[in-house]
């Protein structure tokens, strides 16, 4: 349950808990990830596209047969999986970025709107949040592909508008039990605009629940586009992301596994890390939502 | 009774509302001989389409013929097929109706004892076990869970196949699959759900006039808990619909997930819509009867307001 209050949480003393293992092994993959986002193209000991026949189909290290030259193997046409993994590791977790960021601002400046004008805006972008909670946003997804064919933009956007809907929810309504607080009143009172009092006074008070919103949105949106990719219809070749890899290794389930395998694990290490973070930042921020 | 027809008068505007917003976004996103036909197709033959497909006429006339036409059961003509969309809708419904069916069984048969059981021994290693169970849960992509049950159960033990429909161990892993994640959420969600009754005050009357601790959860903490239970299901169903779609791609199952996977790709538009419709009558019908069971299971809520104060708590 959400908390409506946005009290600075005070905490009796300096005591400090040691990190959990799981949550220190969570941090140090989410930088690894990070990382590798950052770097993909530096860190790819072949170009992720090259292809070279007669390297086809080579399994990965521990495996019989393997070769110094592709640590992680090669796929059917010989590209070096450990140079595609890093390219599309950097794309699906920059597209997730991009659109967590995208759907954060685009969510909370509405939740802002909507709890600042009140009456018909405030209507109407309430009317639109639980629009948007009702309807299965895959479904939408799928229609506006269809619609509007598919091409990066609209994939990006696709992304930035998932989950829009719930910074809205708790931005409206952190927003309108904030300004009853002393501190608004009094910035108020000493004539802060309301541009000043809400950017600079209500946004950091009501920041907690927005970060902890992030940190279940966006392994979210790391879901929302590998499966999109993963059935054919998100990034696409020569492009490659993680959802792409694995239905691509989908075909060689047989006599190839790994294929399959490694983007997955990839991917399930991904938003695992990000889930116990922010299971972890939800109890450090605000711990009345135990449980 | 009133409460019953104000809930089906807002369901039919609903879907009036979802029918007429398909119908303006499929025609102002671009004339289908576009993408259709090839791109140095003579202008005669386009025409020819153009009328063929009623393009020709007014936006207005278009929409009244579309009125028409789909209260006939007409949804067109699947461009790619030449098919009717309705019918290969509706010979692909039976088989995704069976699946999310059972995935959702699945869900509710997993979660709902796990979250119970986390409560009742809240802070327990059981219940850290359950926590852990749920999240891994839903950070798994259940397509990549798919395909480590074809590896395991198909390939490696061969005691399930890994693609198609027809008999019962075909089921298995589709419904497992898509019902995992939903259980991780449900298992979260009865745990708080419970935590949340069992310090309200009819639960230490339960206790101090002697009940035990299964009656007190069967027949006291349970049935308080379910409201809220049962409007999460509600909102998630359609997740559990975009589950499906990814699932159908993984097992190769022949229901609407695959079809509007196919439709998708090909732009074909007549099949989109179809089965847009179908899908949002779902939501809504789902959303109906969720909210006329709060009705049935809390006395109190038997008025409209009530209802949609519930959902709101829920999803906080």
């Amino acid at each position: 349950m959400t908390v409506f209050s946005a009290k600075p949480q005070v905490r009796p003393g300096p005591r400090r808990q040691r990190l959990p293992l799981s949550v220190a092994l969570a941090a140090g993959f989410a930088v690894l990830i990070l990382f590798i986002t950052v770097f993909a193209q530096v860190l790819q000991p072949y170009a992720f596209e090259e292809i070279s026949l007669l390297d086809r189909m080579k399994p990965p290290f521990p495996l019989e047969g393997y070769s110094p030259d592709h640590w992680l193997g090669t796929d059917r046409l010989g590209r070096d999986l450990l140079s595609r993994l890093l390219v599309a590791t950097q794309t699906s977790i920059a597209l997730a970025l991009l659109g967590t960021i995208i759907g954060a601002i685009l969510g909370t400046g509405l939740g802002f709107l909507a709890a600042h004008y009140g009456g018909w805006v405030d209507e109407v972008i309430s009317a639109a949040v639980d629009f948007g909670a009702a309807m299965p946003y895959f479904i939408i997804a799928l229609a506006v592909l269809a619609f509007l064919g598919n091409s990066m933009i609209v994939f990006l956007l696709l992304m930035g508008i998932y989950g829009w809907e719930r910074y809205a929810r708790i931005t409206r309504g952190l927003v309108l039990s904030a300004r009853q607080e002393g501190y608004a009143q009094a910035v108020h009172a000493l004539g802060g605009s309301p541009a000043r009092i809400y950017a600079r006074h209500v946004l950091p008070n009501i920041m907690g629940p927005l970060i902890v919103q992030v940190t279940i949105n966006f392994p979210e949106t790391i879901l929302f586009e590998t499966s999109l990719s993963f059935i054919g219809l998100g990034i696409r070749p020569p492009l490659t992301s993680l959802g792409q890899l694995l239905g691509d290794g989908r075909d060689y389930l047989i006599n190839a596994w790994w294929l399959a395998v490694i983007p997955g694990v990839v991917i399930f290490l991904t938003t695992l890390s990000i889930s116990i973070l922010g299971d972890h930042l939800r109890a450090r921020l605000d711990p009345s939502l135990q449980g | 009774m009133r409460f019953v027809a104000v809930k089906l008068l807002r369901s039919a505007v609903t879907m009036w509302l979802v029918i007429t917003f398909v119908f303006v976004v499929l025609r102002i996103s671009g004339d289908p001989t576009d993408i259709l036909l090839p791109d140095d197709v003579a202008q005669e033959v386009r025409e020819f389409y153009r009328v063929k497909w009623g393009l020709d006429q007014s936006l207005w006339q278009q929409y009244l013929a579309y009125w028409k036409a789909l209260s006939t059961g007409d949804f067109g003509v699947s461009l790619r097929a030449g098919l009717p969309a309705w019918d290969m809708v509706m010979e692909r419904a039976p088989k995704t109706l069976l699946l999310g069916l059972c995935g959702l069984a699945m869900a509710l048969f997993i979660g709902i004892p796990l979250g119970v059981i986390a409560a009742q021994y809240q802070g327990s290693a059981l219940d850290r076990g359950v926590m852990s169970f749920a999240v891994f849960g839903f950070s798994m992509p259940n397509f990549f869970l798919g395909i480590i049950l074809i590896l395991v159960f198909s390939l490696h033990l061969r005691w399930l196949p890994s693609s198609g429909s027809g008999t019962l161990a075909h089921l298995v892993m589709p419904a497992f699959t898509l019902g995992t994640a939903f259980a991780a959420q449900i298992a979260r969600f009865t745990r708080s759900a419970m935590i949340d009754v069992s310090s309200r005050a009819y639960m230490r009357t339960a206790r101090s006039k002697g009940a035990g601790p299964l009656r007190r959860v069967v027949s006291h903490a349970f049935p308080n808990a379910v409201v809220p239970i049962v409007t999460i299901i509600g909102l998630k169903v359609g997740e559990l619909i975009g589950g499906a779609v990814v699932v159908e791609t993984v097992f190769a199952w022949p229901g609407l997930g695959r079809l509007v996977t196919i439709a998708v790709a090909n732009r074909d538009l007549a099949l989109v819509q179809a089965i847009l419709i179908l899908i949002a009558a779902t939501m809504i019908l789902t959303n109906l009867i969720v909210d006329l069971m709060y009705g049935w299971l809390d006395p109190r809520v038997r008025d409209a307001r009530n209802a949609a104060g519930h959902r709101r708590e829920a999803r906080a």
